[in-house]
């Protein structure tokens, strides 16, 4: 025991003269959370609170074309400005360049009358169908030229096709509208009164959104909740910077020989740097949940919300820690120089990351790098924090992502050991 | 133990090869050393010295044959024989990061020492090696000289029994040198078995009192020193050197 503390002794003095790994470990991670989280709160908004600018040039004077963008006006999603005076696709590009728009459509000026000749067309259908004449069935045009829709190449493919949802469901409150008002004139030989109208068209059922989690409890997910979690992982594995070097530093160096002539296993040596770096991926997730909780408010992103079970997060984070210093030193003992282990390393993580769902979520990865993901470590860390993070899960709802990590933490000490042994050093 | 206890290192038809490098081998090596000798192992470039020091120390094992240290089987006994010798690497074989106290600490403790014992040995040795006024600076900060001098600090830390030293004076000043060996002989005196390498003869010529010559893994001559040089008509160990192996260059 007193072996392992003078051990740890020196691992920490060595650790704390190591003034660039501690800034890779510790300053690195904060800016990529804090940027990252910014970055995708900024994305959070667009989607969720801020409106999309859209421009819409009507060069249609009928009612149609007005009842279509006040539809996109009631939508709530955009932020409508009028430019009367672009037709072509150019003008209007460099009227949405003008404005700062995102989005940008012209309406026909035939619009009204080809949305009134397709209703006419429709009712008159209808009346057939009800037995009744309807003449306007034959002649009438039914094909309302579509509707083209400029943007701005920034907008994701998600984003534009909640836009085009938005947009459909406008025309075809548009289109209903006109076609009730036709086949109502054309029963009674008078117009739909506007009271019956609304009740027909505008008392759609209400969609309620409800976040589930274990609990019950509603938390709204937002970019903290999902970006902190991830990027603490990120952090964590990104000691590989410094004790990956160190391992490879002690057995390149002579006192590496000096150690194998003294009574004393070389594991006392390993152990003592697994102690003293999980030390390390605790106070890093300390820092980082830290900031989430109490700076990200100043810096107007929302506040980091801690799982109700602390005892799990806790246990995560240890888990996670002792699969980031364990990979760490793996890389540490099959590589034969510094540069190596601080190249391979900072390479394998970031692929590992990106397998394992931090950057993109792995529930929207293809078959093959979805059955991949379970081999990255971080995947499975992942889940457990989203688990507590997201769903406010309990330690029984992580066991089996816990149980997937310390398996492969197991499997990644089972190498190390291979490796050692293979070369000889212990 | 028995007879072999009269030797600090014994070692009988040992034969050792790298596997990857069949053409540095021993064969059938005989060598003993005795307690409380001062042996010097000399010999050209890649004549197989420090493969030699590195089996006696039990970092390499032999295929065939058998090495003892003060009676004990380096192979079988390895924890039992590391406690009994200490060992001065060529390299600087410590943590440049860290001060003289702080490494004396950690070796010491490594080498069996409790926190009392080490306490006493880190003020004995760095005031014994001059080095008491930098006891605390990072050693990275050091001179050459004074890095020698903390590498033998660690070396003899737990009061070994047997000291091997590979080249222990090699880039320092006079000084430097006159200081390491003198604290050689003082620890020869209280009974330290020094097994020792270097290139530097005259130096040898001076502390050592028994030597081996050794070229292409053989060891071509061995006895006490002045017999050597008596036996072979040389007044020196350079002369006797270079008339057993050769001038040709041997790296």
């Amino acid at each position: 025991m007193f072996k392992l503390w003078i051990t740890i002794k020196k691992d920490i003095r060595i650790l704390l003269r190591d003034k660039v790994g501690i800034a890779l470990m510790f300053v690195m991670p904060i800016l990529l959370v804090i940027v990252v989280t910014s970055i995708q709160n900024s994305t959070f908004q667009l989607v969720n609170k801020n409106k999309l600018s859209i421009l819409i040039s009507n060069q249609d004077t009928g009612d149609a074309s007005k009842q279509l963008v006040s539809a996109l006006s009631k939508i709530g999603m955009f932020k409508v400005s009028l430019t009367p005076d672009t037709k072509t696709e150019v003008l209007i590009a460099d009227a949405m360049h003008n404005k700062d728009a995102v989005l940008g459509i012209v309406i026909s000026k035939d619009f009204s009358a080809k949305v009134s000749a397709k209703s006419k067309h429709v009712a008159g259908k209808a009346m057939n169908s009800f037995g009744l004449e309807g003449d306007t069935a034959k002649n009438a045009d039914a094909n309302i030229d579509p509707l083209t829709i400029y943007y701005n190449p920034i907008l994701q493919e998600s984003l534009r096709l909640s836009v085009k949802g938005a947009l459909q469901s406008a025309m075809q409150m548009v289109e209903s509208r006109q076609t009730l008002r036709t086949l109502y004139y054309s029963i009674n030989e008078k117009q739909l009164p506007e009271k019956l109208e609304n009740e027909m068209l505008n008392n759609q059922t209400a969609v309620n959104e409800i976040p589930v989690s274990k609990d019950g409890t509603r938390r709204t997910p937002n970019a903290t909740q999902h970006n902190v979690p991830a990027w603490t992982i990120f952090a964590m594995f990104f000691v590989i910077m410094s004790l990956g070097g160190s391992v490879v530093r002690e057995k390149v160096s002579g006192s590496f020989i000096r150690l194998k002539t003294l009574p004393t296993n070389y594991w006392v040596g390993l152990l003592s740097k697994q102690i003293t770096y999980m030390g390390v991926t605790m106070l890093q997730a300390l820092v980082i949940f830290s900031i989430g909780i109490w700076l990200f408010p100043f810096m107007s992103l929302p506040a980091l919300n801690l799982p109700g079970d602390i005892g799990a997060l806790a246990i995560t984070t240890l888990i996670c820690g002792w699969c980031a210093v364990s990979y760490a030193i793996c890389v540490g003992v099959f590589a034969d120089t510094q540069e190596q282990a601080n190249g391979f390393g900072a390479v394998s993580i970031v692929i590992l990351a990106a397998v394992g769902g931090l950057m993109v979520p792995s529930f929207a990865m293809q078959g093959t790098f979805k059955s991949a993901a379970n081999l990255s470590p971080m995947h499975w860390c992942l889940e457990a924090y989203y688990t507590l993070f997201l769903e406010n899960g309990k330690l029984k709802d992580i066991t089996n992502n816990l149980a997937a990590l310390f398996a492969i933490t197991v499997l990644i000490q089972a190498v190390t050991y291979f490796g050692l042994k293979r070369k000889n050093l212990i | 133990m028995g007879l072999a206890e009269t030797y600090a290192i014994n070692i009988s038809d040992m034969e050792f090869g790298y596997p990857d490098n069949l053409d540095v081998s021993f064969t059938q090596l005989n060598l003993k050393i005795a307690k409380g000798e001062r042996f010097g192992l000399f010999g050209p470039n890649g004549a197989g010295k420090t493969t030699l020091m590195n089996l006696m120390t039990g970092l390499l094992k032999a295929n065939k044959g058998h090495i003892s240290l003060l009676g004990h089987d380096v192979d079988k006994h390895s924890n039992t024989v590391s406690k009994l010798f200490g060992f001065v690497p060529q390299d600087f074989s410590f943590y440049q990061e860290l001060s003289p106290v702080e490494n004396l600490e950690f070796f010491g403790a490594w080498s069996g020492l409790n926190k009392k014992q080490i306490g006493q040995r880190t003020d004995e040795l760095l005031d014994i090696l001059g080095l008491d006024e930098v006891r605390n600076k990072q050693v990275q900060k050091f001179s050459g000289g004074m890095k020698r001098r903390v590498n033998l600090a660690i070396g003899v830390i737990h009061n070994p029994q047997v000291l091997f030293l590979d080249e222990p004076t090699v880039g320092v000043d006079v000084q430097t040198r006159h200081a390491i060996i003198n604290y050689l002989k003082k620890l020869n005196d209280n009974g330290t078995t020094l097994v020792y390498t270097s290139h530097q003869l005259s130096e040898a010529e001076g502390l050592c009192d028994q030597v081996a010559l050794l070229d292409d893994r053989k060891i071509i001559t061995q006895g006490n020193i002045h017999s050597l040089l008596k036996e072979h008509q040389h007044k020196t160990l350079e002369a006797l050197f270079i008339d057993l192996t050769g001038k040709e260059y041997r790296d």
